[in-house]
């Protein structure tokens, strides 16, 4: 599969009174055409920072930016803004957490689309406004002749977040950035937005990057996962080899943490000790080593790489344990042992 | 079966839509609940359950006196305490305490969180003497999980769900009869709420504390509760123990808010029938007649929109308030949690 946009080695260092916080340490990641890519983590784990960093909203002075993000063969890093300008929101789209924000109060919503629209293409007002209505329609507004005149603050939340797929839409991206696109929404208006871009995805063979906090909205509707942490990917597999053998250990306690549905109600909740690390002095060796209950002395020291799980050529995995030791420690984890009595039966010995 | 801590009969609160300055005249009025009766037994769980605008808050918010019904009934160990005044309502507060959503604006930023736990004794009279309170609030502390050394730093120092300890502690240190935690967990990153919720349910269990918890999580919520109540534009439509609902839901909207949950599961998430009810939930300024859920009800019927069905039991300890519940076979459809 030809990845449409190929992010290699990406770091972003933001300067600050602090001192130099390390949001993103180095991320490399494919976005195939025609398919949904999740991006999992927690707040400060460098996900959005990553995407942000793409599309050039991060640069400014006190920002320094390593690595490379390739779209059709041109880095989006080092490109001059006009150009980059004439790419974003025009063949790599994105739509944001709080649609209300996002959207200006003062413009109808139909002015906004317009703009959009002809801020890449050089077509008359009308035929813009034609377009709208169709947008409209396409992300299943009703009425869209009618609610085109409308302003932001008459449409309910679900509906702003659809106004802003259209308008992301407006110029047939072929990759769509979202996100947190539901993380501000109720859970039956979620379903219909996750469901929405979806079904524009397969419409449109557009590439979507879905970015959350939330594995169940992953789980659903991506093909293929990545988990970040601490500024790293750590782990990244086609969706349901992650949810059937995760390898990383911090992707196990993730999974483990969540009270969840299909589980029975009496199975513990096991939260993963610790804290998520300070990026400005980020842990040495593995960046999960502080809170992995299967750190070896070896682990504070030497840092992990992104290699492929034997035998799964598209299953990668950021962690210094080996393969089978790995495998066998889920498997004790998912037959309900906690990870402390997990390790025991594994015969890892405590090295804390 | 014990007897009911707070029982709530009828409890109605609208909130008046005025306009005009100085000659305000009432031209609507937000229906926030309206009519929900239920009880919080001694020592159990309480879930209540809804999406935003539900009215779930104002509930909580009614039962703690922090809001004056518009009518109805709350009657806490048994005294009525619906109208009370406010200097009558001093008591009250030291048997009820409240958790709060966010844990970075609910605690004073200039104030050491000795000094935010003991606030509560400061305010009563309790645990006269520094040394006595400080060996109070420092208990406190440990009991949650804090250090105690940790007494005199200030809310900046601890990470959110540290901050949301802090909450805990100065919610318990009355020892109050009923805590109500209004999303106690929602504010926080995916791997530090496992860490809250299994305190308060240890608190629950070591203390056998009586516990009210809103949150819009379903997920959330039968990991914690003994029994739930869901609602929908100011009205409960469903109430059930735990595993009934979970196993049995009646009310096409549980059924609704169950398959639009997301299930970390790619497998069992993409069995289930999706079915996230149509449009939008309505204004409660105007709310539907008679059934609320009608206009977006997969098996609404004419009588739907003529007869406000009434909360009824329908087996297994369920009450819902619907006149074509959905059976088993649409409950299975719908959710992943469903007996088959």
């Amino acid at each position: 599969m030809a990845a449409l946009l190929e992010i290699d080695g990406l770091t972003v260092d933001f300067a600050t009174e602090d001192g130099v916080v390390h949001a993103v340490r180095g991320v490399s990641l494919n976005v195939n055409a025609g398919q949904m890519l999740g991006v999992v983590g927690e707040s400060g784990s460098g996900k959005s920072v990553t995407m942000l960093t793409v599309m050039g909203l991060t640069r400014g002075p006190g920002t320094t930016i390593g690595g490379t993000a390739k779209f059709d063969g041109r880095d989006l890093l080092t490109m001059p803004g006009d150009e980059l300008r004439r790419i974003r929101g025009n063949e790599i789209a994105m739509i944001f957490q709080d649609p209300l924000s996002s959207l200006h109060p003062f413009y109808k919503v139909g002015a906004q689309l317009i703009e959009a629209i002809q801020a890449h293409r050089n077509v008359r007002k009308g035929e813009a406004r034609e377009r709208s209505i169709e947008l409209l329609r396409m992300v299943g507004i009703p009425d869209p002749a009618g609610r085109v005149d409308s302003y932001p603050h008459e449409f309910s939340g679900g509906m702003r977040q659809r106004a802003m797929i259209a308008m992301a839409l407006a110029n047939d991206p072929k990759v769509l950035i979202a996100d947190e696109p539901t993380t501000a929404l109720d859970v039956t208006v979620q379903a219909q937005i996750l469901d929405l871009i979806a079904r524009l995805q397969r419409e449109l063979n557009m590439a979507v990057v879905l970015i959350t906090h939330d594995l169940g909205v992953v789980a659903e509707h991506t093909h293929h996962i990545a988990v970040m942490y601490a500024g790293e990917a750590i782990e990244e597999a086609p969706t349901d080899v992650m949810f059937d053998s995760p390898s990383h250990p911090y992707t196990w306690g993730l999974l483990q943490s969540i009270p969840r549905l299909d589980r029975s109600r009496d199975e513990p909740l096991i939260p993963i000790p610790g804290l998520p690390p300070s990026l400005i002095s980020p842990p040495g060796g593995c960046g999960f080593h502080p809170r992995c209950p299967y750190v070896r002395e070896r682990h504070r020291r030497v840092h992990p790489e992104l290699e492929p799980v034997p035998d799964h050529p598209e299953h990668r995995v950021a962690c210094l344990l080996d393969e089978p030791t790995r495998r066998r420690l889920w498997e004790e984890l998912k037959r309900g042992e906690v990870p402390e009595a997990a390790r025991q039966k594994v015969g890892l010995k405590d090295s804390a | 079966m014990s007897e009911p801590l707070v029982e709530v009969r009828d409890l109605v609160k609208h909130f008046p839509i005025t306009r005009g300055i100085i000659f305000q005249r009432q031209i609507g009025a937000v229906h926030a609940v309206d009519g929900v009766s239920f009880d919080v037994l001694r020592g159990e769980t309480l879930g209540i359950v809804g999406e935003t605008g539900c009215g779930k808050s104002t509930t909580a918010r009614l039962m703690m006196r922090l809001l004056e019904p518009s009518s109805g009934t709350i009657r806490f160990d048994g005294q009525d305490i619906s109208h009370i005044s406010r200097r009558s309502l001093k008591p009250l507060r030291r048997q009820v305490q409240l958790i709060f959503q966010d844990p970075y604006s609910s605690l004073n930023p200039r104030r050491t969180i000795g000094s935010i736990i003991a606030e509560p004794f400061a305010i009563h009279g309790l645990e006269q003497g520094r040394e006595q309170r400080r060996h109070a609030v420092q208990e406190l502390m440990e009991q949650v999980g804090l250090n105690p050394e940790h007494y005199n730093r200030y809310p900046h120092e601890f990470s959110g769900g540290q901050r949301q300890r802090i909450g805990v502690a100065r919610a318990l240190a009355l020892k109050p009869k009923l805590v109500v935690a209004d999303e106690p967990v929602s504010a926080l990153d995916v791997s530090i709420q496992a860490q809250i919720l299994n305190l308060l349910r240890e608190l629950q269990k070591e203390l056998g504390l009586t516990l009210v918890l809103i949150a819009h999580d379903l997920s959330v919520v039968r990991h914690m509760c003994d029994r739930i109540a869901v609602m929908y534009l100011g009205k409960i439509v469903e109430l059930a123990p735990n595993e009934s609902l979970y196993a049995r839901p009646r009310h096409p909207y549980t059924g609704a808010l169950m398959s639009a949950v997301p299930i970390a599961d790619p497998r069992l998430a993409n069995s289930r029938r999706h079915q996230a009810p149509p449009g939008d939930v309505p204004s409660p300024t105007n709310p539907p007649q008679a059934c609320r859920f009608h206009p977006r009800c997969p098996k609404a019927k004419e009588i739907c929109s003529q007869e406000e069905p009434l909360l009824e039991p329908k087996g297994h300890g369920t009450e819902a308030a619907c006149h074509f519940p959905l059976t088993q076979e649409e409950a299975v459809e719908l959710t992943a949690t469903a007996a088959r």
